[in-house]
């Protein structure tokens, strides 16, 4: 009798401690995650008062509105991919330098060197193109050998250029770490079986790196889509994202309610593309080892 | 396709560069650089408003990487005794916490916060009229970094965890260890490592947040939001100088957190 008490205070004791543990980050999840979250949603239906704030309501007038940020929906949603599309089109060649070609020496050194800028400032890295594509810099170079009239800041090719340069290390580092992983002797046997170069790679090596270009492509996708500070520094206002548009409703028109419906529209996409986008993935590749995290 | 590479560096460093030097000019202009000279890192450093911003900032990091170890680290824990739907509810959390845009974290915990603190003051002030209000401020910038940084050293610690030898706290356990001696005295320093590189990794995406500071910062100014507001009234050098030591910092600190991290990632020694 008195053993199996014990080992009942022992299960409760144990059933103490993990609550215990848990408590700090549930209430940090609880008020600053769910509760955040919530108050969005029911501002999202209210409506705009008089002064700026929220009034009380339940309709879906805010979301019906969506269309009057029609661009800034179609910036993203053109920019985003496209901005994904070209930091892994720029980021494989280096990636499968890196795994393959690169000497075992110099490799950790050259790894160091590509990660290093995504630590630094990313606000003063994005600042130092504004300098490289404004008037003094690129463009009056192209000038000085006789390309006269090129404006380049605050055009979307400021702001690709700006994510391909913000997010390239972040792309590489996946797609490098499937590629290392990559066993060597399946291209010999390949090479063995008649296949040149390019089917071996083609056959071979790009579906098994396949898993690492979509985490890399899932990482920098959902990462665009809440880009705000590219479009604000090299897009000048002209090219603009949601992250701006909410920035807009929040702190200069201060429509409170219908920035809410837009904030929650774009995490729904996010949710949405990004959801369907690792079953088509998971799918196509008939890999399961993708993951975000 | 080793040319191919060169480029890529010189793409990712000549910005970075331009920085660096133009903070050693004597001219007054971030655009070009005039003549080598220190004078920018003097007035940076005299600069009131940059010495309270760099403060603030050192002190947010600082805070809120100390919370988010303390209690992703206990968390993660926890979660190793945890199963079923419990455990499904808070991985969604974690997951949620790391992929919602920082933008909507920002102005979600705006929303809140605000509402938040408008009936807080009205039930002070009803109790006793003339009480300092609550404001939005330094604390709001720790809270919300914390939810990312909670949720990031969570993942890091239970990727240690994973790896871990489960014998050796058996072993603890066996030899009449009690459940904190084993703690302290086993899995502590098995975990060590990826806590220290979590809090590492914190203070830094802490110290170099804008978007969701800049919601929620109330009068307060971090590094960043000064940054961004120099940007906007025209940069002098000053920014570069900043940045430059800022950069310097932020090195330091990220090699020594990668140096933790791979250290960590070595497997454990089996015990035979």
């Amino acid at each position: 009798m008195a053993k199996t008490a014990t080992s009942e205070d022992v299960a409760r004791r144990a059933r103490w401690t993990t609550a215990l543990l848990l408590a700090p980050s549930t209430l940090w999840f609880v008020f600053l995650l769910l509760f955040p979250l919530g108050v969005v949603l029911v501002f999202s239906v209210g409506q705009r008062s008089d002064a700026g704030g929220y009034q009380a309501g339940l309709s879906l007038a805010n979301y019906l509105n969506l269309p009057a940020r029609f661009a800034a929906f179609k910036n993203t949603l053109t920019l985003a991919p496209a901005g994904t599309l070209i930091c892994l089109l720029a980021a494989y060649p280096l990636a499968y330098f890196l795994a393959v070609k690169a000497s075992p020496r110099t490799r950790m050194a050259l790894l160091i060197l590509v990660i290093l800028p995504f630590w630094t400032s990313f606000l003063l890295r994005t600042y130092a193109w504004i300098v490289i594509l404004s008037g003094n810099g690129l463009p009056s170079w192209l000038a000085m050998i006789g390309i006269e009239g090129v404006r380049l800041i605050n055009t979307p090719f400021a702001v690709l250029l700006g994510i391909v340069y913000g997010y390239l290390p972040l792309t590489v580092f996946p797609i490098y770490v499937s590629l290392e992983r990559l066993d060597k002797r399946l291209l010999e046997a390949a090479a063995d079986l008649g296949a040149d170069a390019f089917g071996a790679f083609r056959q071979v090596t790009l579906p098994m790196s396949m898993p690492g270009v979509v985490t890399a492509a899932m990482l920098v996708f959902i990462l665009l889509m809440g880009e705000y500070l590219i479009p604000q520094l090299l897009g000048g206002g002209k090219v603009f994202f949601i992250g701006n548009a909410l920035v807009d409703l929040f702190l200069q028109s201060r429509n409170w309610p219908f920035g809410s419906a837009v904030a929650i529209t774009l995490v729904v996409i996010m949710l949405l593309t990004v959801g369907l986008g690792l079953r088509y993935f998971a799918k196509a590749g008939g890999q399961r080892d993708v993951s975000l995290i | 396709m080793r040319i191919y590479a060169a480029f890529v560096y010189l793409f990712l460093y000549a910005p970075i560069a331009m920085i660096v030097l133009i903070s050693f000019s004597a001219g007054h202009q971030a655009s070009s650089f005039r003549g080598f000279s220190l004078q920018w890192y003097d007035t940076a450093f005299h600069n009131r408003f940059v010495l309270d911003a760099l403060r603030n900032s050192l002190s947010v990091g600082f805070v809120s990487a100390t919370l988010a170890a303390t209690f992703g680290t206990m968390a993660a824990l926890a979660l190793q005794r945890v199963t079923g739907t419990l455990r499904r509810f808070y991985d969604g959390l974690i997951y949620i916490s790391l992929m919602i845009p920082g933008i909507v974290i920002g102005i979600a915990t705006l929303i809140a916060l605000a509402t938040a603190r408008d009936i807080v003051n009205d039930i002070i002030q009803a109790w006793s009229p003339g009480a300092p209000k609550l404001q939005l401020g330094w604390g709001s910038i720790v809270a919300a970094h914390t939810l990312f940084n909670m949720a990031l050293v969570i993942v890091i610690v239970r990727a240690r965890m994973a790896g871990m030898d489960r014998s050796l706290i058996e072993a603890a356990a066996d030899l009449y260890a009690t459940p904190l001696g084993t703690f302290r005295q086993v899995t502590l320093p098995l975990i060590l490592p990826a806590v220290i590189a979590g809090f590492l990794l914190s203070f830094t995406f802490s110290f170099d947040d804008y978007v969701i500071a800049s919601f929620v910062n109330g009068s307060t100014v971090t590094v960043p939001i000064f940054v961004f507001g120099s940007i906007r009234r025209g940069l002098t050098p000053e920014v570069n100088a900043i940045a430059t030591a800022v950069l310097l910092v932020s090195i330091t600190v990220l090699t020594g957190a990668q140096l933790l991290l791979r250290r960590g990632r070595k497997p454990a020694p089996k015990a035979a």
